[in-house]
């Protein structure tokens, strides 16, 4: 079986005009994600994590082709998504959905429930009955632990985790293979977050749906994900299954990651060795030769300026030439 | 207790729960809002009485009533006796027939003004806004180089021109009426086009058309309905400062404007109601038109008070 998404040599490139400049003149390019690749199975869960602007958002844009992006994002290992019109992508938006970050944000304030979970099916199913369409908004609502009489309130009549259940509602009701989730939790509290991410996996199971899973938050990320891709600066450092990843990480970036997860025992935490970077993230605008992480990478070495490390490996693929 | 646990879950499992718009919520707001509501009475006043005047004029706008004639100030005084209500004018003309009319005129003049600004500017700056880039440079530059024609002299021109017809002013008020209404609703459309639901609707294959229909333009509205209401009386007063220029509407007909004019002429010679009469329903429309769009901005904007 062919896998569900194969990405290969994904670039996102911003073109940012320069300031007190002639509007004429070359505009600085920004690579908010270089060279990314994975794949992705039917029913599989695929963890992306980085630091704040290391492009984990635009990498999720880019396949659903709300930003330009070069290079391949292979659907079901026959269709290119990312050299289709946008008339032939309309037929693949059914199959990729989307959850968004700020969940009252992403509802229409103007719009009742019912008809913001409706708005893929009517865009997609043309050919449903609005009694059809109303009989799936209420499976979908039921799907999500919705009570379907909540059908005519509007978003601001609920709460930030009802929200968040609308959102997913909408995404599901038109039986997607894959849906992204751009950090779905990041705005909710802890005890709703668990709830939220629950549902997920439980409709995951069920549905057989493959999930892209954006998340800065690590221990949300190794609760969900079957694998984990760590991205620094537009490129993949570490992609992995999660055990592997977070008992044995190879990278200097990650190693740092995982060791930065606070634990809630204040013992441990106070006791264990925590491996701090020196300095920011570099700009995206001007980024270090070689290998993006040299900068900040405790054993960095002249090789590390010079040529940047392929992302090599069977399984368990690492981006750095010092990967023990 | 009579009523059993069953009926109860079964009830709230049928039943719909009936939402609360943000429509309805702003409506609550506006009707607590006493100036807002009062304006909004003295309109309906002004509009019935715009509406239902004509059967209770005992004359006809054009009628010259021979007995006041040339002597206003004593025959033509506002009596019920002789049928004018609010007198005559100095060509013997029933005021009160020709406020009626000159009311309707006006308030039509303010609501197509307004309707076209809604109708044009709304969905002009949305496109704009929505689309942006090029279009958006080439559509709102076309709004600047209209702005920047000094509008009233070209009213007037084009009422000397074409000669004075309601028509002509309904084109002119037209086409000027919607320039700022586009620019302000491009700029909301800026900031909504950013929003994640628009981003949602994008992601899941939403066409451009019915984004702007379905969410950019119902989330305008409270702007436009805003804006809207506080255009009208700009349009009455531009069209009676036509009329007092004399270019408005002709003869027989009448608007606020001319009315204002013919009485303010004659304001010396003790017959003030020629004046009074139409300046009063006019300062009342527009304080009503006003203490309304005031109350809408409270009501459908809470965050900015």
């Amino acid at each position: 079986m062919p896998d569900l998404l194969s990405v290969e040599n994904l670039a996102v490139t911003f073109d940012i005009p320069r300031r007190n400049a002639f509007p004429w003149s070359e505009p600085l390019s920004l690579r908010a994600v270089n060279g990314v690749e994975f794949t992705l199975q039917q029913g599989e869960t695929l963890g992306i994590v980085g630091e704040s602007g290391c492009g984990k958002s635009t990498l999720a844009r880019a396949l659903i082709r709300m930003v330009p992006s070069a290079g391949r994002a292979v659907w079901m290992g026959d269709t290119d998504l990312l050299s289709l019109t946008p008339q032939e992508m309309l037929k693949y938006r059914s199959e990729i959905q989307m959850v968004f970050q700020d969940p009252l944000a992403a509802l229409d304030p103007r719009m009742t429930v019912g008809s913001i979970i409706a708005e893929p099916l009517k865009t997609h199913r043309p050919d449903l009955t609005s009694a059809q369409v109303k009989e799936r908004v209420r499976v979908a609502m039921e799907q999500v632990s919705l009570h379907p009489n909540q059908i005519n309130k509007y978003p601001h009549e609920f709460s930030g985790g009802q929200c968040q259940r609308i959102g997913i509602a909408r995404a599901l009701v038109v039986e997607p293979k894959l849906i992204i989730c751009d950090e779905p939790v990041s705005a909710l509290d802890v005890s709703i977050q668990a709830q939220v991410i629950n549902l997920l996996m439980k409709l995951q199971r069920e549905m057989n749906l493959s999930l892209i899973f954006i998340a800065h938050d690590l221990s949300v990320v190794k609760h969900v994900s079957h694998r984990v891709m760590v991205l620094y600066l537009g490129r993949v450092m570490e992609i992995a299954d999660r055990d592997t990843l977070f008992a044995d990480p190879k990278h200097p970036y990650t190693k740092a990651l995982l060791s930065a997860v606070p634990i809630p025992d204040p013992r441990i935490e106070r006791d264990r060795k925590v491996m701090m970077l020196d300095g920011e993230l570099p700009s995206p605008l001007d980024p270090p030769s070689g290998c993006v992480f040299r900068t900040r990478c405790p054993i960095a070495k002249d090789v590390c300026a010079e040529t940047p490390p392929r992302l090599v490996g069977d399984t368990h693929k690492t981006a750095c030439h010092f990967a023990e | 207790m009579a009523v059993s646990s069953t009926d109860i879950s079964s009830a709230t499992t049928e039943t719909e729960v009936k939402g609360r718009s943000l429509w309805a919520d702003a409506r609550k707001r506006f009707f607590r809002n006493y100036a807002a509501v009062g304006g909004l009475i003295v309109l309906i006043l002004v509009g019935l009485f715009a509406l239902f005047g004509p059967w209770i004029a005992r004359f006809e706008i054009d009628e010259i009533d021979f007995t006041a004639i040339g002597n206003a100030a004593q025959m033509g005084r506002p009596s019920i006796e002789t049928g004018h209500y609010f007198g005559t004018d100095d060509l013997g003309r029933d005021i009160f027939a020709r406020t009626v009319q000159g009311t309707q005129i006006s308030l039509l003049v303010g609501l197509v003004g307004a309707g076209i600004a809604v109708l044009v500017g709304t969905v002009y700056g949305a496109v704009a806004g929505y689309v942006g880039g090029r279009t958006d440079g080439i559509m709102m530059r076309l709004v600047d180089v209209l702005m920047a024609i000094p509008y009233m002299f070209v009213l007037i021109l084009l009422l000397v021109m074409f000669g004075r017809s309601m028509i002509m002013l309904f084109v002119g008020i037209g086409l000027l009426s919607w320039l700022d209404m586009s620019r302000i609703v491009r700029g909301q459309t800026l900031s909504l086009k950013n929003r994640e639901f628009i981003e949602a609707a994008r992601a899941t294959g939403v066409s451009t058309a019915k984004i702007i229909t379905r969410h950019i333009i119902p989330n305008l509205l409270g702007v436009v309905a805003v804006y809207a209401t506080l255009l009208v009386p700009l349009m009455i007063l531009a069209e009676s400062f036509i009329s007092f220029l004399g270019l408005g509407v002709q003869e027989p007909l009448t608007s606020w404007g001319a009315l204002i004019r013919e009485g303010a002429g004659t304001m010396r010679y003790g017959t003030l109601w020629q004046l009074g009469y139409p300046l009063f329903f006019f300062v009342i429309t527009l304080f009503g038109f006003f203490f309304v769009g005031d109350g809408l901005r409270d009501a459908l904007d809470p965050k900015d008070r």
